[in-house]
């Protein structure tokens, strides 16, 4: 018991280090490349600097926004992976990300965010994601156990509908913004609002917090649902709260960074094998991991192509896509 | 005790339980037994709240379990199912799930009594020597240990399982069967097992109730349910009934297709020396 709780906490602090050496080489990386200790010294030396202004108005910006997009996710991957009781499961490869994107378009589009403030594009984001996790579920009630294989190519499918949807609500409206929308889909952590990052800060740690009220029924869960029944857990409500919670992370996180994908598919992959499939750990553990995966992919796209920039959704896809490959061959025959 | 009053269930209108009603008292070890398909495993998860009820209901000490708190149910009645998914968990980790129940509003850690209950439940169950290894990693054998393991840490009135001895040799069915035993001796543990081995049922329950066809074909003491007539009705199968020596409860032999063709081949031949007592001499043949 006690080696138990030393041993959580050393993977927590062994994260946050982790967590923390990310974001400080970050802040210090990118196409004016600024050492540890000036950045340092800006923080000390004042307002008007440029350095100051790179560090606080440009970087640190995208660090606060990778920490919170990156952990949101990761932890809607676990959540969901607990749920479907499969690891290949995430919100990218189930189209949840698709569903929110196609939400968020569609209150672009209608510029709702005009007339009720830029709150709705996450609320949108949200509305989205729950319709997919509905749908998702619904046709696994209807079929009782739907495999696995169903599973994703129901994804991919959502994905490629919503996609294309997005494509027939942009080629309508002509948007004069094609470029934004193209590069917001491709997912980035580019965002001018602070007050959209203060959301998904709020949203994200939030998220952790209420995720914790559920671990009983996630670990309960790892045994299937009747298992979890007779231990006392009731697996409808569980369901339904830990939907919610899932769909309100991804569609948020979509709402202020697009579709970037396979951030809850590789982290909480790993940290089963660092820290073990209790989730009493693994909810904060990938949800750290999750960050500090995201902001360095993000400083991989900053200083990969200097001057200019990739999309992260790009770094992230090409990483988890071959992740995805990889965990399917090898865990295939189990899963399946 | 649990009471089941006039249930009827199944799944998507495929298979049916009717109306069945049966009342099983506390203290006792009891049977539920009958062919594949007969809805053992349906019963089982109708009294365990897994399967809803069409009709009827089920009562445990009075209350409908439909009703009963989820956890206050998960404290008075554990499970051992037959498939349990247990992905990479070692054994103690497994059998600390079972304090679920017990847990008070925000308490995060277990506590010291959970770990002593778990404690003892290993050591009753004689799964403490693997208690770091992965549930992967044990024999069919250890693993239904294991889960019996998890089910008394739960500290439960009743338990409940499913086919706890099938795909086992005889060293580990009787193993489990004693250890049952002794657990509804002396922890006064209410015990219901599905089985489908009659001998076993008969040698170790203090009262069977014997399903057919989703009905309850007979219920009561094994001397009054196992007998060839009830046995071959319900199994279509020839069978031997005979005394166990040792425990005088009855015991089931099977006869093989062979045997039983020149078995009646001699009932010809006695037919036709004795063509007035057929009955008697058929009847003989299949007792002997």
């Amino acid at each position: 018991m006690n080696k138990r709780t030393i041993r959580w906490t050393a993977q927590i602090l062994i994260l946050g280090g982790a967590l923390f050496l990310i974001a400080a080489l970050s802040l210090s990386l990118g196409s004016a490349a600024l050492s540890v200790q000036t950045a340092i010294r800006s923080i000390f030396s004042g307002y008007n600097t440029i350095e100051y202004n790179i560090l606080f108005e440009i970087r640190l910006p995208r660090i606060i926004l990778g920490f919170a997009i990156g952990g949101a996710l990761s932890l809607a991957g676990v959540i969901l992976q607990g749920l479907f009781r499969n690891p290949l499961v995430e919100p990218y490869t189930m189209g949840i990300s698709g569903g929110a994107a196609l939400g968020v378009s569609l209150a672009t589009i209608l510029k709702l965010y005009q007339s009720m403030g830029l709150a709705t594009l996450p609320f949108a984001g949200f509305l989205g994601a729950a319709f997919v996790i509905m749908l998702i579920y619904t046709i696994n009630i209807r079929k009782k156990a739907l495999k696995i294989q169903g599973l994703l190519l129901t994804g991919v499918m959502i994905s490629f509908i919503s996609s294309s949807f997005i494509m027939l609500i942009m080629a309508i409206s002509r948007t004069e913004d094609l470029h934004g929308i193209v590069f917001w889909i491709m997912g980035s952590l580019e965002e001018p609002s602070w007050f959209l990052i203060k959301l998904m800060l709020f949203t994200s740690l939030a998220g952790l917090a209420l995720s914790y009220i559920f671990w009983k029924d996630l670990n309960a869960l790892r045994l299937g649902e009747e298992e979890a029944v007779h231990l006392g857990i009731n697996t409808e409500r569980a369901k339904r709260a830990l939907f919610v919670l899932a769909s309100l992370l991804t569609g948020c996180a979509v709402s202020v960074s697009g579709i970037i994908g396979f951030v809850g598919l590789i982290i909480p992959h790993l940290m089963r094998m660092f820290t073990g499939s209790d989730h009493r750990i693994l909810l904060a553990g990938s949800f750290l991991g999750g960050a500090g995966f995201l902001i360095f992919c993000d400083t991989l796209a900053r200083i990969i192509v200097t001057p200019s920039e990739l999309p992260v959704g790009v770094i992230t896809g090409i990483l988890g896509g071959s992740f995805f490959i990889y965990a399917l061959t090898k865990r295939g025959k189990s899963i399946v | 005790m649990f009471e089941i009053k006039d249930l009827t269930c199944g799944y998507d209108k495929r298979f049916h339980l009717k109306e069945i009603n049966l009342v099983i008292e506390e203290g006792g070890l009891f049977g539920i037994i009958g062919p594949n398909g007969s809805g053992k495993t349906t019963l089982l998860r109708a009294m365990t709240r897994v399967l809803k009820p069409e009709s009827g209901e089920v009562l445990l000490r009075g209350k409908n379990i439909w009703q009963i708190d989820f956890r206050e149910l998960a404290r008075t009645i554990a499970v051992v199912s037959q498939n349990v998914s247990t992905d990479e968990l070692n054994v103690e980790e497994f059998i600390l799930l079972s304090r679920i129940p017990y847990y008070k509003g925000l308490q995060f850690l277990e506590t010291k009594h959970d770990e002593e209950i778990v404690n003892s439940a290993m050591a009753l169950t004689g799964t403490f020597k693997f208690k770091d290894r992965l549930i992967s990693e044990i024999s069919g054998g250890e693993r239904q240990l294991v889960l019996i393991a998890r089910a008394l840490a739960q500290e439960p009135k009743f338990l409940l399982l499913d086919e706890p001895t099938s795909h086992l040799d005889i060293t580990h069915q009787v193993r489990i069967l004693d250890l049952l035993k002794k657990l509804n001796k002396e922890l006064s543990l209410t015990v219901i097992i599905v089985l489908h081995d009659l001998n076993l049922a008969s040698e170790y329950c203090d009262r069977v109730a014997l399903l057919s066809d989703g009905a309850v074909y007979k219920e009561g003491l094994p001397q009054d349910v196992l007998d060839y007539k009830t046995i071959e009705n319900v199994y279509k199968t020839v069978v031997v009934v005979e005394k166990n020596p040792v425990s005088s409860k009855p015991y089931v032999l099977l006869v093989s297709e062979e045997e039983r063709e020149r078995n009646e081949e001699k009932n010809n031949i006695q037919k036709i020396k004795h063509p007035y007592d057929k009955e008697v001499k058929r009847r003989k043949g299949i007792e002997y």
